[in-house]
């Protein structure tokens, strides 16, 4: 496995590929990349430098935790806040700044909020403590919906009494679509998420190519990987086709994962979801189906939560939607660092900010 | 945050589907939920704790040899240009 890894690491064939798509990229194009480990692999391995001037990359809403708007944070953070409560969640939504607090920052406060790696650790802790109500709070895309959708059967199946999942998943899907519907947003391709399409497949990205002509390739994460993407979709704008092709083949069949799609479909509904930028997308979020209600934390741990507010300054939900760069954000390497980030692009690890700026020679270019 | 690691299967899962795995020399288990034809032996993505799909690992080497011929092909294009010779011509499009 790890010599198959390597060749997908090898500098000759990605040299190769680089000359490909120099050769045969002759038109002016706009690539979006819709995942933030996509984000983080551009920019780590240099790979917008070695563009010809005319494919133009811009990250889109990939990161699932910098698309949560902030009335959901502060929903987590007032929720974490309740008697009796241990919060837990993926190390990424720590220091996510909400309206006006993080979970970070509630937890220096003496709340109860723990990080786990897996939904099941959370079901662990229930377990141990059984006086607490444990409430993990799932954010994420179609990748690790299923793992709380399966958690949150598990939790039935276990009969706990005192385990409860805050659903802030997002569908990707629903998000490109309005994208390729945005006059701000001029996307000519789309490198589509790797792991996310390991669940999905390729059929719901077809309306792309379909109904709106905008090809769109699923790519995997090592830099030969990445620059495969782009060359099948400058070699789709050169013929003039319009396709949802798959790069990332080891990882992705065309029919997804149908187990964990019928875990989705089994735990959770579509429901309106906001993302950070976008506004409200009807059908982009999956709330507890109702016979599930009983672990439905908003159910379970009614608050009140504060009127929201944004971020004075922050250009976060522009950078979302690949309408600007980070660097034309004014609080970008001055009052927003990753050491005192002051949007969820800089806090979070896979967010277009927090790349561009640990990798700035290459994202300047 | 959609980051999936490969690892390898290390040892039969037990009754509620769960099995140890070897990340990079790093044992944990794993639940194979959503995997269900994932056997000893196999590389499968983790996520978070899950299992979310098998590793295609004959797929991964075509495709790798698929992309070494094309870079000889280029190689090939290249030399037949330094020689000046019309060879290149003759290579099929890709």
């Amino acid at each position: 496995m790890n010599d198959i890894l390597a060749g997908f690491r090898d500098p000759e064939v990605a040299r190769h590929l680089v000359d490909e798509i120099h050769r045969i990229a002759v038109e002016p194009c706009t690539l979006m990349e819709v995942c933030g480990t996509h984000t983080m692999a551009i920019a780590k391995h240099g790979l917008r430098g070695v563009m010809p001037e005319t494919i133009k990359l811009l990250s889109g809403p990939g990161c699932p935790v910098c698309v949560t708007a902030n009335p959901d944070i502060d929903l987590a953070i007032e929720i974490a806040r309740q008697p009796g409560v241990v919060l837990t969640t993926f190390g990424d939504m720590m220091k996510v700044p909400g309206s006006y607090s993080s979970l970070s920052a509630e937890k220096a406060e003496g709340r109860d909020v723990r990080v786990v790696y897996s939904p099941l650790d959370s079901l662990a802790i229930a377990e141990r403590e059984p006086d607490k109500q444990v409430v993990f709070l799932g954010v994420g895309f179609e990748t690790t919906a299923p793992t709380v959708a399966l958690t949150i059967r598990e939790a039935a199946r276990r009969k706990l009494s005192n385990w409860s999942a805050l659903s802030l998943h997002k569908t990707v899907p629903g998000a490109l679509e309005v994208l390729v519907n945005d006059p701000e947003v001029r996307v000519t391709g789309f490198i589509l998420p790797g792991h996310v399409s390991t669940i999905i497949g390729t059929a719901p990205y077809e309306f792309l190519a379909r109904e709106y002509g905008v090809p769109g390739v699923i790519t995997g994460f090592e830099p030969v990987d990445v620059l495969q993407g782009v060359w099948m979709l400058a070699q789709q704008l050169a013929e003039g086709r319009a396709e949802i092709e798959i790069a990332y083949g080891r990882g992705v069949h065309a029919e997804g994962n149908p187990s964990a799609v019928a875990a989705i479909e089994a735990s959770f509904v579509p429901c309106d979801a906001e993302w950070r930028g976008i506004g409200v997308i009807p059908g982009t979020g999956l709330a507890l189906r109702p016979e599930f209600a009983g672990y439905d934390a908003r159910a379970r741990i009614p608050v009140t939560v504060p009127e929201p507010r944004e971020i004075k300054g922050c250009q976060c939900g522009d950078v979302l939607r690949g309408v600007v760069l980070p660097f034309d954000c004014k609080l970008f390497g001055r009052a927003c660092t990753p050491e005192h980030p002051v949007g969820p692009c800089m806090v979070s690890s896979e967010g277009s900010c927090a790349a561009y700026y640990r990798y700035t020679d290459y994202g300047k270019d | 945050m959609c980051l999936a690691i490969p690892a390898r299967i290390v040892s039969e899962p037990n009754e509620i589907e769960m099995a140890e795995v070897d990340i990079l020399g790093v044992k944990r288990h794993v639940s194979l939920m959503m995997t269900p034809d994932a056997k000893l032996g196999d590389h499968v993505l983790v996520h978070a704790g899950f299992a979310i799909q098998v590793v295609d690992e004959e797929f991964a080497a075509e495709s790798l040899e698929m992309l070494g011929r094309m870079g000889i092909k280029h190689a090939d294009e290249l030399d037949a240009e330094l020689d000046g010779s019309d060879e290149a011509a003759e290579v099929p499009a890709s």
